[in-house]
């Protein structure tokens, strides 16, 4: 019992300090504050899948007045988080099944035009810079469309390859 | 999370639940989508928290070099070479005052061959834009032309107030632009962008124009020109590295003796002496205040406006009775091991840095104030001080140089003297300009490309006559297509990495050992946590080593940092065999300062130097550090490479055998 209580509180040392980790290479003055705008970004560089909905109710518990979170604040919130396995991450058959969705014929490529349609103006939305930024990594510029299941593989392997850490 | 898709919406119609499904799936794309951004996001952060480490950590590695330079005076080996560049204010002047215009012209022989541009003094807008184009077309500027400018440019600055006061009445607009660190691309972008100095078009230059880049010199010429052309809507504001000590180190000696192979020393000698007559700070309207770093709490702009400005060539110098202190503090550092004590000597440099705050009288002595000190200090503050959002005023720990000064120190100087806003620059910022103390304090940075490319924005700020700023951002671009994010986060990353490694590298066996602490039963294995703990007691760098770990050492399947393995792929550029370990690392660790080092023993610049004048050099420097290397493994070493046996070393290359190479890099690139 000692000993799981042991093992217990050291897991939770140990994603306290992650989670600190995280916090201070968006913690600017390193004043222990971070603008609440980075908290969606440090949230998912930590492993975890939350949609913006999700980002915005954690967000509005832990940010102060002046758009600021402190690291005490984030650090309660977020390690049970982690401890809950909340925002698991989405498996890869899972997003292909998304991109065949968006995908009507089932011919294996979206349309610019559809993808754009789609992301902007469905769900929770893209801004034109976020559709942009995909864009210019997506699009076969020959054909002017995107080949999922490529594109797919192409980001998976570039992001397990180089950063692999895991909570 | 399979579910969202399959699962069927409340709606009956087919047609419903398709576009149902679509907009899960939608969501579904977006989620995903903004967590690869995320962690491409976190890769750039860390990435410039990696060079802004670094880059201060060598900041307080150049403090330590001039501390070094004082104790060689001290214990001369080479009495007039040394102290020929290294002495204080009065330091002897190759090119005195009397030697104008004409004393060039008749000297120095400009031949016919000669085909970049030619100026007349007084100097005019054409001669300006020839400037400017021949520089487009990268051309040098004769040296004959340089001295002359810089001689008449150090008349013109004589004239100036150390505060120069503007208003915004008669023209409309002042540009601010921040620092430029020798990128010359960046300062004809502005020109393009906002057009050239003139009557109609002011502009403030805030200090750091040189150094780091290639085209230093380019930017002095085309700043020094514009300024005898409009000496009253050009100004410029002197820099933490317009000091010729920095120089040493950052890049812009270099620059100079290699662009100017016969005059290099007359144009440096001449330098020192316009950078210090570079007038401290602007203020506009009475109302903003614009200098290189920032305040604190002892700033004092009368005191300030008053002094003899040109009397400090160098900050890196402290007046004497600094000095003095400062010895006392380094006699109480430990010396012992080599392992043990760098890293003392670390926290030691962490402290015992030049600080303002770190030079009060020690209690009870009834010191008469040193002038000296005093101006020394109250310039220091002012070109090295960096704003932070909390209260008060600490010495600046990881410059080693000025203060943090906070929100209240801010106010109180802006009561005191009736101000509206503080302007600085001297701190990289990604998107070239930074808000902070409530909007009172601006940071303008405006070299862009800074670390690597794609790695930050370079930006200027308008003002207007209502004195509301505006910003304008901008980023050269060597490549003509757009790059997108994860190619530019690449390059940023691996730049960044290798400067780890190498720091990595030249700390190797103070990392073993501090890993052996934790390793207790030798298996060359440690916790991830212990891991962290050890990079950072070590390097003391703050940065993330959980997340930086997967890029720097393997992990066995339970967990564990096979700690060894950050060091498997890092090896010397040219491995010389007569080079034991422990000196083939601490050579890589001091390379730059003893190429500093050397460069100023090699009087003639030839990049050679005795035999004898590099042992003892090289023992006067690893005692003054406290490094115990035995005597005879360094002379073995330089014997070997005295290839042609004639009693002299290329130091040059023999340094460069000492940078480490990532050999999975190098497999990449090949």
């Amino acid at each position: 019992m000692a000993e799981q209580e042991k093992g217990r509180d050291g897991l939770i040392a140990e994603i306290e300090k992650k989670i600190t980790e995280a916090f201070e290479v968006f913690d600017r003055e390193s004043n222990k504050t971070v603008d609440g705008r980075e908290i969606g970004c440090i949230i998912r560089s930590l492993g975890c899948f939350p949609n913006e909905a999700e980002v915005q109710e954690l967000l509005a518990k832990i940010e102060e007045p002046d758009g600021f979170v402190h690291l005490e604040n984030f650090l309660r919130v977020m390690t049970e988080v982690l401890l809950d396995r909340r925002f698991q991450p989405i498996p890869e058959d899972v997003i292909l099944h998304a991109f065949e969705a968006l995908d009507e014929n089932k011919c294996g490529y979206i349309t610019k035009e559809d993808l754009v349609k789609h992301l902007t103006e469905e769900g929770e939305r893209f801004t034109q810079e976020e559709m942009e930024d995909m864009l210019v990594v997506a699009l076969d510029p020959e054909t002017n469309t995107l080949h999922y299941r490529d594109y797919r593989t192409k980001l998976v392997v570039d992001e397990t390859k180089i950063f692999p850490f895991n909570v | 999370m399979g579910s969202i898709i399959g699962a069927m919406g409340c709606s009956s119609s087919v047609a419903d639940r398709r576009s149902e499904n679509v907009i899960r799936a939608a969501i579904l794309i977006q989620k995903w989508y903004r967590f690869t951004m995320a962690r491409l996001e976190m890769r750039r952060r860390y990435s410039l928290s990696i060079f802004q480490s670094i880059e201060y950590a060598d900041e307080q590695d150049q403090l330590q070099l001039s501390n070094f330079f004082t104790f060689m005076l001290d214990h001369c080996t080479h009495p007039e070479s040394v102290s020929q560049i290294f002495t204080s204010p009065s330091a002897p002047q190759v090119v005195d005052e009397d030697l104008c215009l004409k004393e060039f012209e008749k000297k120095i022989d400009v031949p016919d061959s000669y085909y970049g541009p030619r100026l007349s003094f007084p100097l005019t807008v054409e001669d300006a834009n020839a400037l400017l184009h021949a520089f487009r077309n990268e051309q040098l500027l004769h040296a004959r032309y340089v001295l002359q400018l810089l001689s008449e440019t150090r008349r013109v600055l004589k004239e100036m107030p150390n505060i120069t006061h503007l208003s915004t009445s008669y023209s409309k607009e002042i540009t601010v632009c921040g620092d430029l660190h020798g990128n010359l691309d960046d300062l004809l972008l502005i020109f393009y962008k906002n057009g050239l100095p003139s009557e109609q078009n002011r502009y403030v230059f805030n200090g750091d124009f040189v150094d780091r880049g290639k085209n230093s010199m380019e930017i002095l010429i085309i700043l020094f020109a514009f300024l005898l052309i409009y000496p009253n809507d050009l100004h410029l504001n002197r820099g933490n590295h317009e000091d010729y000590i920095m120089n040493l180190r950052y890049g812009f000696t270099k620059e100079v003796s290699k662009k100017y192979k016969d005059h290099w020393k007359q144009i440096l000698c001449l330098l020192r002496d316009v950078f210090s007559w570079l007038p401290l700070a602007t203020i506009i309207d009475s109302k903003v205040l614009i200098l290189h770093g920032g305040i604190s709490d002892t700033t004092d702009l009368d005191f300030l406006n008053a002094l003899e400005r040109n009397k400090l060539k160098s900050l890196m110098r402290p007046p004497k009775s600094v000095r003095n202190r400062q010895d006392q503090m380094k006699k109480r550092i430990p010396t012992t091991k080599p392992s043990k004590h760098i890293a003392n000597q670390h926290v030691a440099g962490k402290t015992q840095h030049i600080s303002s705050s770190g030079f009060t009288e020690p209690p009870g002595s009834n010191l008469p104030p040193d002038p000296a000190l005093k101006e020394w200090k109250q310039i220091l503050d002012i070109l090295w001080s960096d704003p932070r959002s909390q209260n008060g005023c600490t010495p600046n720990k990881c410059r080693g140089g000025g203060c943090y000064f906070g929100p209240d120190v801010t106010a109180k100087l802006f009561e005191r003297y009736n101000l509206k806003m503080l302007i600085r620059s001297h701190e990289f910022k990604p998107e070239g300009y930074e808000i902070s103390h409530d909007g009172k304090v601006i940071t303008i940075f405006s070299a862009s490309n800074y670390y690597e490319e794609g790695s930050n924005r370079g930006a200027y700020i308008k003002l207007n006559p209502e004195l509301t700023p505006r910003f304008v951002q901008y980023q050269v671009s060597k490549f003509t297509r757009r790059r997108n994010l994860r190619e530019r986060v690449g390059t940023i990353e691996s730049s960044a990495l290798k400067s780890l490694r190498e720091k990595i590298y030249a700390h190797r066996s103070e990392l073993i050992s501090a890993f052996a602490q934790y390793d207790i039963n030798g298996t060359g294995r440690i916790s991830v946590n212990d891991w962290a703990a050890a990079m950072e007691s070590v390097l003391q760098l703050e940065l993330p080593w959980r997340m930086l770990r997967s890029q720097l050492a393997q992990m066995n399947p339970d967990g564990e940092v096979d700690f060894m393995s950050c060091f498997y792929d890092l090896k010397m550029g040219q491995p010389i065999k007569e080079a034991q370990p422990a000196l083939a690392e601490t050579l890589c660790r001091y390379r730059k300062d003893l190429e500093i080092i050397f460069n100023i023993i090699d009087k003639d610049h030839s990049g050679l130097i005795s035999l004898e004048e590099f042992s003892q050099t090289w023992r006067l420097f690893t005692s003054h550090l406290g490094i115990d290397i035995e005597d005879d493994s360094i002379d073995k070493l330089v014997l070997s490479i005295d290839y042609n046996k004639d009693g002299h070393i290329d130091f040059n290359e023999f340094l460069e055998a000492f940078h480490v190479v990532h050999r999975l890099e190098k497999k990449a690139t090949s």
